[in-house]
């Protein structure tokens, strides 16, 4: 019997110690089910919080998906929630908090949030509703090597610079189309023209309402700009997403791009690109549009939440859990694999494009509930406008009265 | 049969299809008449890495009050079926008074993303079909007068597309027109037009679609055909044969007549099949070109990031009725044919 007792307790204490360090795990026994996007960041985290808390949990279980905010409502509407957090971006939580099913942080950041810096606090009318952990925006992708061949000087800071480029290296005849960006007909179309009259000073809605207000000069500008770019991108560009470009891009078949930050890393890996392009590939600002100085891009931040619909202890374990991975140590094993925000964190060259882009004052993503409804029509509406069928003045009244329908039947027009 | 036994006899089909078909239909009928309560919206600041700004969000608990009191939402009436997303009565009837020609109003109606959705929905059932049925025909009887030796093999071959998940097929149908990939390549290299794009043309996205619903349907009306061709009464062959009759005339006067029932059967099926045509539409990466029916249901539900599911069934509800609209002909054929047997 003290036999078996002393083997019991050196079995907890050799697991105890195989965490790096004893890290605060909340109550013991609950239930942790983490709910995210798949990538090598979110990889990191989660996984580095099962290696702290699995021991203590009842169950820890990590569904990292493509699709998720396809059913993440759907997971967390039944009470207990499929799900004791989701992984969610600016535009994700809006669709959670839309049916309140995160709750409020406050007092659990309290309690656990040793490591938190306060501009990881996502605070809405002083609520924490999520703690960021991580940066991603789009931004300019360039192959040095090829504008220089192309004699072009520098590296393009304008829409203006990035056609003029585009056209010197057509023109020396090194490639047909050297420009990529991701159009895929829906989100990302959507999200494109965002790029572009955020940074022509563009408002979505009139101001405290949720009527549209993009029938405008600046949305005719950014249309304007996206078409001049896109004359230089492959003529199937309305079929290409983050997926296709990159593809395109590490197979040396481009020399400008608008991509996702969270690209650099994979493009600048030793897995995929050769090394004529991984050594020609440079990270710089997205460009800016009109006379403004504001780069044609959207700040999107990935954090944590937790789930409303789950017992209190469930909460505080999972929210202690993923917190546990928010050190420099997690940071200093997977430095490259994002921006991160937190403690100890190293911008090495993949971080580049979108340190610079932020520094240039880019806008955040939208955090209004109402932007899926407007998002979604800009992504189907405007495709007539890039086919060269219709104006950009039709384009732009056929995305507010999609917008209407759709609002109107959400319930946030009358 | 007695009228008691044959309710009995009926009880078990009868009641799982009202649980199963009936009930799931008036579901959805319900749901289209009716949109989301409207949000309560509060005005606040939101604060994170990127700064503080003024931003509206729902007042979740007063939403969910509205919700609580009545779960299907605010009656709409039949007004999803008439708004802009839809049937679009005021676009159309503004889009008539104002179009001077014809082709203005076409233009402007095509604009719209139901009737967008129904035109190619349209245009794909009235193609495909007909030449899946007649390819498919052809290629029973061929099969069918192969010798012995080859006759297996060759349904197996013929089997093929079908077996493919409609995903995948569509899938590598899709590299494969790419401009990198085999076809697109050669398609350029035989036009001496290297910007030729298959994926850039909505007219040779509208092909390669139906060519692809082709291949992909034809093994399924050939192999019913072939089955039916082995049921030909031999007699009536020979004496047409006797007769004079060429081989032609063989197939128009006695295999067709005879394969009539499988006809109506065959095409019932393809009907229904390409009305509700979807995942080419979505492997393609083709909704630029073509959307469906089934892609703006498909929409409303996943892109929209909270559902619209007033829109969604509202649109099911006109998928039905279109599938019932065209069934209608063959239907009653296939009950005239009936009863003249019966009598």
């Amino acid at each position: 019997m003290f036999l078996k007792k002393f083997a019991l307790a050196g079995a907890t204490a050799a697991l105890l110690g195989s965490a790096a360090y004893a890290a605060d795990c909340g109550p013991n026994g609950q239930s942790i089910r983490v709910l995210g996007s798949d990538f090598p960041a979110i990889q990191a985290l989660s996984g580095t919080a099962q290696d702290n808390c699995a021991a203590s949990a009842s169950e820890f279980v990590i569904s990292l998906k493509d699709n998720t905010r396809d059913f993440m409502n759907q997971a967390l509407t039944p009470n207990p929630a499929e799900y004791s957090s989701v992984i969610v971006a600016n535009a994700t939580l809006t669709q959670l908090m839309n049916d309140g099913l995160v709750r409020p942080l406050n007092d659990l950041v309290e309690k656990y949030g040793a490591n938190i810096k306060p501009n990881q606090l996502i605070t809405i009318d002083g609520n924490v509703m999520a703690v960021a952990f991580m940066a991603n925006s789009q931004h300019l992708f360039v192959r040095e090597d090829i504008l220089a061949e192309a004699g072009v000087e520098g590296i393009p800071a304008t829409v203006d610079e990035v056609v003029a480029a585009a056209e010197k290296i057509r023109a020396a005849g090194i490639m047909e189309y050297p420009l990529v960006m991701n159009m895929q007909v829906g989100w990302n179309v959507g999200e494109v023209f965002n790029l572009f009259y955020l940074a022509h000073g563009g408002e979505f809605f009139a101001p405290g309402s949720a009527e549209p207000a993009i029938n405008n000069d600046k949305a005719r500008a950014a249309l304007a700009d996206i078409k001049r770019l896109a004359e230089y991108a492959n003529p199937d560009y309305l079929t290409m997403a983050s997926n296709e470009t990159q593809a395109a891009w590490e197979a040396g078949q481009a020399a400008l791009g608008i991509m996702w930050g969270s690209r650099g890393g994979a493009i600048l890996d030793d897995e995929g690109a050769t090394d004529a392009v991984r050594g020609g590939t440079v990270l710089a600002a997205a460009p800016t549009a009109g006379d403004g100085s504001t780069p044609a891009a959207t700040l999107w931040w990935d954090g944590i939440t937790i789930a409303a619909n789950i017992s209190d202890e469930e909460a505080e374990a999972t929210f202690a859990a993923l917190v546990s991975a928010m050190t420099s140590d997690m940071v200093a094993e997977h430095n490259d694999d994002a921006i991160w925000l937190l403690e100890g964190y190293k911008p090495g060259p993949a971080a580049a494009g979108v340190s610079a882009t932020a520094a240039g004052g880019a806008k955040p993503y939208p955090m209004i509930p109402y932007i899926n409804q407007m998002h979604n029509a800009l992504g189907a509406e405007l495709v007539d406008y890039f086919k060269g069928d219709e104006s950009a003045d039709q384009a732009l009244a056929d995305v507010e009265a999609a917008y209407m329908t759709a609002a109107k039947e959400a319930g946030f027009l009358k | 049969m007695k009228n008691r036994t044959f309710f009995w006899f009926i009880l078990p089909t009868l009641s799982a299809m009202l649980l199963f078909i009936a009930l799931p239909i008036a579901s959805v009928f319900v749901q289209s008449l009716h949109i989301e309560h409207e949000q309560v919206l509060v005005v606040s600041e939101s604060c994170g890495p990127f700064g503080c700004r003024e931003t509206t969000s729902v007042d979740t608990e007063a939403t969910e009050a509205l919700r609580e009191e009545r779960p299907l939402g605010r009656f709409n009436g039949l007004s999803t079926y008439t708004n802009r997303a839809h049937l679009a009565f005021a676009e159309v009837g503004e889009a008539w008074r104002t179009t001077e020609s014809f082709g203005d109003f076409f233009d402007r109606i095509y604009n719209l993303r139901f009737y967008r959705a129904l035109i190619f929905t349209l245009t794909y059932t009235a193609v495909v079909t007909p030449l899946v049925i007649a390819l498919g025909l052809a290629i029973a009887i061929g099969v069918n007068n192969l010798p012995r030796m080859i006759k297996g093999p060759a349904i197996f071959v013929s089997l093929l597309p079908f077996l493919v998940t409609p995903l995948v097929g569509s899938l590598i149908l899709f590299w494969m027109v790419d401009s990198d990939g085999i076809l697109g390549a050669t398609l350029q290299w035989l036009t001496g037009d290297p910007t030729l794009s298959l994926k850039a043309s909505a007219t040779l996205t509208w092909i390669m679609l139906m060519v692809y619903g082709i291949w992909h349907t034809l093994p399924f009306s050939f192999i019913t055909f072939y089955a039916g061709l082995q049921t030909v009464p031999e007699d009536t062959l020979e004496a047409a044969m006797i007769d004079g009759a060429t081989r032609w005339q063989r197939v128009r006067h006695v295999v067709v007549p005879h394969l009539m029932p499988l006809m109506a059967f065959v095409t019932l099926m393809l009907l229904m099949d390409n009305f509700r045509v979807f995942e080419p539409i979505i492997s393609f990466q083709a909704q630029a070109h073509a959307t469906s029916l089934s892609i703006i249901i498909y929409n409303d539900l996943r892109e929209s990031g909270n559902p619209l599911y007033g829109s969604a069934a509202a649109t099911s509800m006109m998928t039905i009725a279109g599938v019932v609209v065209l069934l209608t002909p063959v239907l009653i054929r296939t009950w005239r044919d009936f009863s003249r047997k019966a009598h």
